[in-house]
């Protein structure tokens, strides 16, 4: 490798850092993303290949023809998909451009693989194989997650034996990669490998509940990093080494971000599905007693809100199924013409992906020094005269604080109970994603406003508006 | 065996993790999609493994992992742009 190549992988590995650096931190976010694109481009204009030949100075062949249509057709995959995809539907997408970069790591590594002619060492045949497994298993994993988010088969799909099926193909897999590693290319031994990485990913996150999702597809991400890592291993291009590395890692500290926030290990996450684990439903709804929840008529809440000097709103996963993020907003201007001060409460999971109301909030031109954390809005919740619920159920449990037997017990809250009212939008009396009873609903100064939530807040916005 | 490579797959392992040591919620989600896009590098192997192909079957296989790996890359950063977008600060 000449030193002028060098030189422009260093800086390539520079802009993907600083990119993924700046992308921590909302104010500059929008610039990182830019520039880590800036680095894919300078990658691109400079690709050389294994043995110092620059790429674009070949001579013209079938193949460049076929790669010039090739990333055109991948171009207009990805504009159309990235440009008509609704807001609520983000997660699903990422995941689908995922697999795809899963597919083709496995697609590169297994072209290399069976290569004829070819003297590679022992190390470079286990990152080609490991490339093309977890490639492929990332490819079909992801394309599963993408049905689920889109509400094909929700369910999480389980049977007696599971984790130790899953096991079992492991261990063949594993078993046939030594092979492969061992004794050289065997071309049934490789697609049986390849089929069954395939399957693998399938039945890996078949069990796994729709809200667990982001937690799986950020996985995913970070295994994709890792296999376009041991691709440019394999196929020594350094600037894929450090970009698949820098993914793998930072995904993997991602992925534990998130489980965190849930306050669930994120083995639990992968090997349990949620709620069918051990006896944790019952435990919730005993000590309720007689307790009743005590509804409310819209006129009365929307006197309750206007007459409030401070106003909490605390989305969930119901605000983004009616689809009802702009009447949120529009109430809270309502409110704010009136004096009101009015933030959002925003829990690190409400929704099916940590971010996912921020996006949707967003979109409705929410300003984002409107959101709270949850971190920065509990201590102040004594002080806040109305708390408005919408659609959210297990993130305002104090189930999680006070009840030891509860499935959801330790996970941080959004402590709306402590307001001195709480007002819950609810479509009915359904449990949330845990499949347990909402202690909140029976606190005295808990009311419910029954209905869907896009009407009932239209209904809230003409009465604070006749007012 | 070239060890300045497996030296520099350490250090990366490092710098991911470090880089985003702290990061709040509501930028989980771009986080994801940015890296997302990032890895969407392997559209490179793709050029190079179809650059070199000569068998009809290598040629197919390299020419969809073009395909996959450009939109990959291009969805990507498309699509985490247009989710920052939605951060901009409202003007009152």
């Amino acid at each position: 490798m000449s030193s002028t190549i060098a030189l422009i992988i260093i800086g390539v590995a520079v802009l993907f850092i600083i990119g993924i650096k700046l992308l921590a931190s909302p104010k500059t976010a929008r610039l990182g993303n830019l520039v880590a694109a800036a680095g894919m481009l300078v990658a691109l204009l400079t690709l050389h290949k294994p043995t110092g030949e620059y790429v674009w100075s070949q001579g013209w062949t079938m193949n460049y023809t076929l790669i010039a249509i090739g990333t055109l057709i991948g171009l207009v995959i990805g504009a159309i998909g990235a440009y008509s995809v609704k807001m609520t539907a983000m997660p699903q997408m990422v995941a689908l451009f995922n697999g795809l970069g899963g597919g083709a790591a496995a697609l590169v590594a297994s072209l290399e693989f069976i290569k004829p002619d070819r003297e590679i060492t022992t190390f470079i045949a286990v990152t080609m194989l490991f490339a093309t497994l977890i490639g492929s298993l990332s490819f079909s994993g992801s394309i599963i997650a993408y049905l689920k988010l889109e509400g094909k088969f929700e369910k999480p799909m389980t049977f007696p034996g599971q984790n130790i099926l899953n096991g079992l193909i492991l261990l063949v897999i594993l078993g046939l990669g030594v092979y492969l590693a061992g004794w050289g290319a065997n071309a049934t031994a490789f697609i049986v490998m390849f089929l069954l990485a395939l399957f693998f990913g399938i039945a890996m996150v078949m069990p796994i509940g729709g809200a667990d999702m982001p937690v799986v597809i950020s996985l995913l991400n970070s295994f994709t990093g890792l296999a376009v890592a041991a691709d440019g291993f394999a196929i020594n291009n350094l600037a894929m080494v450090v970009a698949g590395t820098l993914v793998g890692s930072s995904g993997t500290l991602l992925t534990l971000l998130m489980c965190k926030a849930m306050n669930r290990p994120v083995t639990n996450v992968l090997f349990g599905a949620f709620g069918s684990g051990g006896g944790g439903g019952k435990g919730g709804a005993g000590d309720l007693g007689g307790k009743t929840v005590k509804p409310i008529q819209a006129d009365e809440a929307a006197l309750l809100l206007g007459y409030a000097q401070q106003v909490v709103i605390v989305p969930g996963y119901g605000m983004a199924v009616a689809q009802a993020q702009h009447q949120v907003r529009e109430l809270s201007d309502e409110l704010g013409k009136r004096g009101v001060e009015v933030r959002f409460a925003i829990h690190p999971v409400a929704g099916r992906m940590p971010g996912h109301m921020n996006v949707l909030l967003a979109e409705a031109n929410v300003p984002y020094d409107q959101l709270c954390e949850m971190e920065a809005i509990n201590p102040t919740m004594d002080r806040v005269d109305v708390c408005l619920v919408i659609g959210a159920n297990d993130v305002v449990n104090p189930a999680a604080r006070e009840d030891k037997s509860s499935p959801i017990y330790g996970m941080p809250i959004i402590e709306a109970d402590r307001a001195k009212t709480v007002i819950v939008l609810k479509r009915s009396m359904a449990k949330g994603f845990a499949g347990i009873e909402n202690h909140l609903f029976y606190k005295d100064n808990t009311r419910m406003l029954f209905g869907d939530a896009k009407a009932s807040l239209q209904t809230l916005i003409a009465q604070l508006k006749a007012s | 065996m070239d060890t300045n490579v497996l030296f520099i797959f350490i250090l990366a392992i490092f710098i991911g993790f470090e880089v985003i040591s702290k990061v709040p919620s509501m930028l989980h989600t771009p986080l994801m999609s940015g890296t997302n896009a990032i890895h969407g590098i392997i559209l490179f192997g793709g050029i190079l493994v179809l650059a070199d192909a000569a068998a009809p079957l290598a040629r197919t296989l390299g020419f969809i992992a073009v395909i996959f790996g450009s939109a990959n890359v291009f969805g990507g950063f498309m699509v985490t742009d247009r989710m920052l977008q939605m951060f901009k600060k409202k003007k009152k």
